[in-house]
């Protein structure tokens, strides 16, 4: 009898990129429903014209690089680009700026370096810089949480934080004020705490591994704690970072996108906790309220340095 | 014992081997024809010491090795030799000696039982290696040259590796409950001839019945010598140099070989096959194969013996049902797959798959990597695989030297974990294959400059021999002509 031959292996998991996409958006939904809460149903649109954005740039740039449109529209991972930006922007952002965001994202930050895996830059964030530094009233323009949402716009806690300290407030005077909650942002103690359950799903099916986030966290609250305990009137504390901005949006979901972040676990590390780091350190003295979005893109800089120098030591050799 | 140490990276398994061990071990009938490949899988060929025509008994000696890697071959048949050509077999094609089958099943009568305590160690070494004993895991290596090389190098440890992490493959399983004490018995004699000091007999937890029947067989022997180890179900525990660090917590160095670091491996299906020659002086002329897979009537293990072709083998279990898609030599992360069911097994067969489409995974398409690190994290020799197949995209060849492309074991975790379903491994060989193609090519260009150097440096010598004969001349002409 003749069979028809194949390489080994004959049996493999059978994981797919769509399902890992997949997995993400799924992980995101519990942030997407307490901005919904918070903010109103603007999101929806947000998302919805940023889905319709990415889909429509992704299959414009596979076709102009004659890539098979069905297989790649299909991967899911352009969503995953859309609905980070989505959620990372303010949620009453004008819809034609969504979009030029979500169109800069997919076709500047990632089929300009030849699309799926090939991009040194986390797309969405690449997306998110040029809307900050083009728009920046736009912006940084957030509604008040709460159920008269419409049209009553504030600052948050760490722009309040921000113009506080120049003005030579204390750290206990601007926390006084309205846009500070229990640990931090009103609103963003909540976006927080349901992004960090979205991380921690990713982390049990093992769609993310901790390295990163860990890594980041602790770079951003260690020297938070450090500063706090030096000076408290000058530094908010680690509690207040953690609660506050895109900490856990950052950690869980932008940093720990595979294909710009270092690939080996050491090189992981220090790709996590340089986050952290840069993120505090544009808290606390750089021009922009929160620098999550800068610190991925500086750090998705150094990501070829981090992978060549955390080779890990292979089976049998010496240390190197 | 040492405490246990830290474990290489690996993957759980669907192990699948349930339905062969629900059959006891049995014996296929013995072939027809016996197809012999003189290589029986190590890559190394022996000499057949037989002509057309001759009659053999079962047992008779019929082809010899002269390399390091190949084996004796013995008739597992009695009749009468009636081909030696070139056939198709496991590993391609190969030289192959057909025994005719007068089914009179006779021994050779000088087969006798070994007295393996009084022999001292290099007699017993040879007696061994008289008898064929290869390396019945799968890499079919003769055995008895392992342990000499244990024996130069003062190994003391002896591990007899029974872990079979492989899915479908259970022919060990099945071996160690029906004859664990053959077990013991040749870890005993191979303890003598390598002169290790001491035995560990190393399971996977996933056995417990071989585990039960292995300590019951220790314990019956009283030997303090050998003990009993259950590892993790962790794929590829079974790996030489992984089992070697599972055990030992040391790894071998990866220029060297395991006694390097005092351990020599063997299999248990090989220790099993010593104590069949010491106590009948039979030599290896049967084995244990698992078959399994969908495609085929009755699963199970069976006593089967070298040369019977696979067609034979799956006509003994029932012949073939359902939707038999792939014909698999091996188990399900390395197994090879084969074009044709004709083709004879060897000592190195351990097991038969005929898999159906619902046995196999059907890859979906191919997508770009995406740098995720699944590969890495269950790659067991350390290695990135997602760099390595960068660098073999771009036919980098110091990057996959540096990467260690040398190191990959080819056991396929990689490739099963892979979202992106890119076929690492086989990527991987054929990247080293490049290599060897490139190293050859190499050393010929050298070997081609050197030969027109050294032909430029004759030429040049030559020409410079004339020259001075020639000035020589003119001289004594000059001399001798008028001032």
């Amino acid at each position: 009898m003749q069979f028809r031959t194949a390489a080994p292996p004959h049996v493999i998991a059978g994981f797919t990129v769509p399902h890992v996409m997949f997995q993400v958006l799924l992980a995101l939904a519990p942030l997407a429903a307490v901005h919904a809460w918070l903010f109103g149903a603007a999101l929806l649109l947000q998302l919805g014209v940023a889905a319709v954005t990415a889909l429509g740039c992704e299959a414009l740039a596979l076709r102009l690089r004659g890539r098979p449109l069905p297989q790649f529209l299909r991967d899911g991972s352009v969503l995953v680009t859309a609905a980070l930006l989505a959620l990372s922007v303010p949620p009453l952002l004008p819809w034609w700026l969504m979009a030029f965001g979500t169109a800069v994202a997919v076709l500047l930050g990632k089929h300009a370096y030849g699309g799926l895996g090939q991009n040194p830059f986390n797309p969405a964030m690449v997306g998110y810089a040029v809307l900050l530094v083009s728009f920046p009233v736009e912006m940084t323009r957030w509604p008040v949480p709460g159920p008269e949402w419409d049209a009553v716009t504030g600052a948050t806690a760490l722009d309040a934080l921000r113009t506080g300290l120049r003005q030579s407030y204390t750290m206990q005077e601007i926390a006084a004020g309205p846009a500070f909650g229990r640990l931090g942002d009103t609103g963003g103690e909540w976006l927080n705490l349901a992004a960090l359950l979205g991380g921690i799903y990713l982390l049990l099916r093992r769609v993310i591994r901790w390295q990163i986030p860990l890594a980041m966290l602790a770079g951003l609250a260690v020297p938070a704690m450090v500063m706090h305990g030096i000076d408290p009137g000058a530094h908010a504390g680690a509690a207040f970072h953690m609660a506050s901005g895109a900490t856990m949006l950052g950690a869980f979901f932008i940093a720990t996108d595979p294909v710009s972040a270092a690939t080996s676990d050491r090189g992981r590390l220090c790709f996590g906790a340089g986050i952290g780091v840069l993120t505090w350190v544009i808290r606390s003295w750089g021009g922009y309220p929160d620098g999550v979005a800068f610190a991925v893109l500086l750090m998705n800089l150094t990501v070829p340095l981090l992978d060549r120098y955390t080779v890990p030591r292979i089976h049998g050799h010496p240390r190197r | 014992m040492s405490s246990r140490p830290t474990l290489p990276a690996g993957l759980r398994l669907d192990a699948r081997k349930t339905r062969p061990l629900q059959q006891p071990l049995h014996a296929a009938p013995a072939p027809q024809v016996a197809v012999l490949a003189l290589d029986q899988g190590s890559g190394e060929s022996a000499e057949p010491t037989v002509a057309v025509g001759a009659r053999v008994g079962i047992g008779t000696r019929v082809a010899r090795a002269v390399g390091a890697a190949a084996t004796d071959l013995h008739s597992p048949v009695a009749g009468v030799v009636v081909e030696i050509a070139a056939r198709p077999t496991v590993t391609g094609a190969g030289r192959c000696i057909s025994i005719e089958n007068d089914a009179t099943d006779m021994r050779d009568p000088a087969l006798l039982p070994v007295d393996w305590r009084s022999l001292d160690a290099s007699s017993l070494l040879d007696r061994l290696r008289g008898a064929g004993i290869a390396g019945l895991g799968g890499a079919a290596f003769p055995a008895a040259n392992k342990l000499a090389l244990a024996r130069a190098s003062a190994a003391a440890h002896l591990v007899l590796n029974g872990a079979e992490c492989e899915p479908w493959i259970c022919c060990d399983d099945a071996l160690m409950r029906e004859r664990a004490a053959d077990v013991v018995l040749g870890s005993q004699v191979m303890l003598a001839a390598c002169g290790a000091t001491h035995c560990t007999i190393a399971l996977e937890d996933d056995k417990p019945e071989a585990a039960a029947a292995i300590a019951a067989a220790i314990a019956a022997a009283r030997d303090d010598r050998v003990e009993l180890i259950e590892l993790p179900a962790i794929y590829p525990l079974g790996a030489e140099r992984q089992l070697v660090e599972a055990v030992t917590g040391r790894e071998v160095p990866h220029d060297e070989l395991p006694p390097a670091v005092g351990v020599v491996c063997q299999n248990v299906g090989t220790a099993a096959a010593v104590a069949r020659f010491v106590g009948t002086g039979e030599p290896v002329v049967s084995r244990i194969v698992t078959v399994t897979g969908s495609g085929v009537t009755r699963a199970g293990n069976v006593e089967v013996r070298i040369g019977t072709p696979i067609t034979d083998l799956i006509a003994a279990c029932g012949g073939y049902q359902g939707d038999p898609a792939r014909l698999i030599v091996g188990g399900a992360m390395t197994g090879r797959s084969l074009s044709s069911d004709i083709v004879p097994t060897t000592k190195a067969v351990n097991c038969v798959v005929v898999a159906t489409p619902a046995d196999l995974t059907i890859r979906g398409l191919e997508m770009p990597c995406i740098r995720c690190g699944d590969c890495a994290t269950a790659c067991p020799a350390r290695l990135l695989p997602q760099q390595l197949h960068r660098a073999a995209q771009a036919e980098d060849r110091n990057a996959l030297a540096q990467l260690g492309l040398a190191d990959c074991i080819e056991c396929g975790c990689c490739d099963y974990v892979c979202p992106s379903q890119i076929p690492l491994t086989a990527r991987f060989h054929a990247a080293r294959l490049q290599l060897q193609l490139h190293e050859a090519d190499r050393q010929r260009a050298a070997a081609a400059r050197e030969r027109f150097e050294r032909r430029e440096r004759r030429l040049a010598e030559q020409a410079e021999a004339e020259r001075l004969a020639f000035e020589a001349a003119r001289r004594r002409a000059r001399g001798a002509g008028p001032t």
